[in-house]
């Protein structure tokens, strides 16, 4: 299984970090001439999501991997990718918008209210969360499922190929959540049946 | 420290993580910041004056009027960092108070202690800090700061000393690395640092913060050079909005500092970028900002 991990900009070495300990092979895009290679699973990181938004589109990666996404490509988003997946996102724009969530941007304010919590997360246990200047879900709709709520918010869900965290696991050492977005792409039906006994 | 000031450390050496692989550019109005933004800054620095300015207008330059600042706290939805005197903690108090996203202690204002620097471990906002070498770096980063760039020489347009600064540093860098563990305390001693931040380096070939570039930067060529050279990341200053077509040449080093080493993108971003700041040379310098607080 290979993962690719868009590196336009954030925490993606932190992704690769957390791949390299669960010995799983990955690569970076940062140009169309990447998506040559073939992968199974994609990592959207932790970072600005206007920034990494622009470049998708300057670097021609917007339509190739809308496409794939739609396809049913498994993909992970913390944080910035839960943004540019979400579809409809209150105080930006919206990206990929192939997740049937609505998100708040900055929904908990600046750098002074960047925080550290555990909660449950669904089929896992209580896991990390560091939430910087993090986003929240709203609301979700459609065959959405909830995996995590904190403080009162939704901070993750499911939706058939795609997984989201408002949260960075890519921060901690708990590798939990990456394990098990790997597992729902190597058997991708029985993931959350298993995940719930 | 406390639980909850380790804790609130960790999150602010965080946000830095989150800052990698972006370009920081310096604004000096709403209308700037938003243009900022749009070209793809992943945060802005928001001063009165950039530091070419500065340069050109003498005198004591200090914190820019927390009016402006929140004008441009307003006017864009990503990290909004702003500029204290080494040493003012008052400045930083009022920076924090206007819950500022990152401060930066900046040698590009008038130093307001000759001797001592920020107690940076007694506030909750995050700190960015400039260094020459590996000695400063953990000098500030023993005093709170989370973030360390280089000092380069700002204002400029020159950034032969940006380069040096980063060459410096990741040479000293291997050459802890390559000590032996009983050596480290010698090291440390010369270099005036603590000894567990020095055992950290040694231990894992970098810093324990995000390491980014700054001071002179003015092309997508020099941006993609501090990269290639090790930067975490790109503060641009005078360089954007001192050229002729800021909006071009800012979004043109967004790109080249995603894809630093492909050079046949950034020869195609490099094109029809129209006039780059004039520049100083090293030598024509009057004023020598990288000096201020070792």
């Amino acid at each position: 299984m290979t993962i690719a991990v868009l590196a336009l900009q954030g925490a993606f070495l932190e992704h690769e970090r957390a791949l390299k300990k669960l010995g799983v092979d990955f690569f970076e895009i940062r140009q169309a001439a990447d998506l040559t290679t073939p992968f199974d699973g994609l990592i959207l990181p932790g970072g600005e999501s206007t920034v990494m938004g622009k470049l998708l589109h300057e670097l021609h990666l917007y339509v190739p991997l809308k496409k794939k996404i739609q396809a049913g490509l498994p993909v992970f988003g913390t944080c910035a990718g839960l943004i540019l997946l979400a579809g409809e996102v209150i105080g930006g724009s919206m990206h990929f918008g192939t997740m049937d969530i609505s998100v708040r941007r900055n929904a908990y304010g600046r750098q002074l209210n960047s925080f550290y919590t555990e909660a449950p997360f669904e089929g896992i246990g209580t896991v990390p969360m560091t939430f910087i200047r993090a986003p929240y879900i709203a609301s979700v709709s459609g065959d959405t499922r909830i995996l995590a709520r904190a403080d009162g918010h939704i901070v993750a869900a499911m939706q058939k190929n795609q997984i989201v965290t408002a949260f960075h696991p890519e921060l901690n050492e708990d590798l939990r959540i990456h394990q098990y977005f790997l597992d729902s792409i190597r058997v991708p039906a029985t993931v959350s049946s298993s995940y719930l006994s | 420290m406390s639980n909850q000031q380790e804790n609130r450390y960790e999150l602010n050496k965080q946000l830095a993580q989150m800052l990698k692989g972006g370009v920081i550019m310096d604004v000096t109005t709403p209308e700037q910041a938003k243009i900022a933004e749009t070209a793809g800054a992943c945060a802005v620095m928001a001063l009165e004056r950039i530091p070419a300015d500065i340069r050109a207008a003498g005198g004591v330059s200090r914190m820019s009027d927390p009016k402006m600042i929140k004008g441009i706290q307003e006017a864009v939805s990503i990290p909004v960092m702003a500029k204290c005197r080494i040493g003012h903690f008052v400045e930083a108090q009022i920076l924090e108070a206007i819950e500022i996203d990152y401060i930066d202690e900046s040698e590009v204002l008038s130093p307001a202690d000759d001797k001592y620097h920020i107690d940076k471990t007694r506030f909750q906002v995050p700190f960015v800090c400039g260094a020459r070498d590996l000695g400063e770096a953990l000098r500030r980063i023993a005093e709170g700061a989370s973030m360390i760039r280089t000092k380069g020489e700002p204002g400029t347009g020159d950034v032969v000393q940006a380069v040096r600064h980063m060459r410096t540093m990741n040479a000293e860098i291997r050459r802890i690395q390559n000590l032996r563990g009983d050596e480290l305390f010698e090291a440390a001693k010369q270099l005036e640092v603590p000894i567990d931040l020095l055992r950290y380096v040694h231990e894992n070939g970098k810093l324990p913060v995000v390491n980014f570039a700054a001071g002179g930067v003015a092309t997508p060529a020099d941006a993609a050079l501090m990269m290639q050279l090790g930067a975490e990341g790109v503060f641009v200053g005078s360089g954007i909005f001192k050229s002729g077509n800021p909006e071009k040449r800012a979004a043109a080093i967004v790109q080249a500092v995603t894809n630093y080493t492909d050079a046949k993108l950034i020869a195609a971003l490099s094109e029809d970028l129209g006039e780059a700041m004039v520049g100083i040379n090293e030598q024509e310098i009057a004023l020598i900002m990288e000096e201020r607080g070792k």
